[in-house]
């Protein structure tokens, strides 16, 4: 572990999946990842009030997963792409090796319901 | 067969993978508890073999993996207690990691619906951090995945 540990930044890793962890924040996401908007069309968008909206923007933005312009007052808020993806990369890494594993025990479990079967005959 | 597999994170510390399996529960729950049958399947990641799998399935038994990688020689381990044991329905298991921090509580629910089995796994760390690293690292529930794999993935990152 420790050689692989050296590789990761916990403390981002952290922020990221704790600013995933909230529902609204996920949405707001999502909706960023249409295109950049402002916290005012958020408002607009989600029924929360704008310092809601702020709030979470400030936990996404901490996680480095949306970056914020600098517009004169507008800062729209846009995805920021990179991040996004390696926390993607690692999910789904994740689950391609659980659905390796459990393609294998889909075939054993044929094979014994075969197996269960002639036994009964 | 299109039964796909759903990983969530339903709270900080929690991983949740549900499946389908074209099976009844009874036989989905043997599968998860004969040595004979796991053996057949929870191999890990290509080029890994599974050279230790005990278990003793009874409330308050133990059951150890041991995954060994056949190029290197590496091993990977986890062994763990059952605290509740409803068969075919649910497990409740207490395990640890080699290499991990911390106790991880592992729920097994195996609901059947006649010739298939909706299947729920609920691993709770006991840390986020824990959970994250497990994430990361797929090493979860005898997931012992290839470090050149991870190490490619990270290089990519």
């Amino acid at each position: 572990m420790s050689a692989i540990k050296g590789k990761l930044d916990g403390k981002r890793l952290d922020a990221t999946f704790f600013a995933l962890s909230d529902p609204t924040r996920r949405a707001i996401l999502v909706r960023l990842a249409s295109g950049e908007a402002t916290v005012k069309e958020l408002t607009e968008s989600f029924a929360i009030s704008q310092p809601a909206i702020s709030r979470h923007l400030k936990v996404l933005e901490n996680a480095g997963l949306i970056h914020r312009g600098r517009v004169a007052q507008r800062r729209p808020a846009r995805i920021e792409p990179k991040s996004i993806g390696d926390v993607t990369a690692w999910l789904e890494r994740y689950r391609d090796l659980w659905e390796t594993t459990y393609q294998r025990l889909d075939a054993v479990l044929a094979d014994e319901l075969t197996l269960r079967k002639r036994n009964k005959e | 067969m299109s039964s796909t597999i759903n990983v969530t994170t339903p709270s900080d510390r929690e991983v949740l993978v549900t499946r389908k399996f074209e099976a009844p529960a009874p036989l989905v729950f043997d599968a998860h508890t004969k040595p004979e049958i796991v053996k057949r399947w929870l191999l890990g990641p290509p080029g890994w073999s599974m050279p230790v799998c005990e278990i003793d399935v009874t409330v308050g038994g133990r059951y150890r993996y041991v995954w060994h990688n056949d190029t290197d020689g590496r091993e990977f381990g986890i062994q763990g207690q059952f605290l509740e044991i409803s068969a075919p329905e649910r497990i409740v298991t207490v395990e640890t990691m080699d290499g991990m921090p911390g106790e991880t509580t592992v729920t097994t629910t195996f609901e059947d619906n006649g010739d298939e089995t909706h299947f729920t796994i609920t691993m709770l760390f006991d840390s986020q951090k824990t959970r994250d690293m497990a994430l990361e690292t797929g090493m979860t529930d005898g997931m012992g995945m290839s470090y050149d794999r991870l190490q490619d993935l990270m290089n990519r990152a």
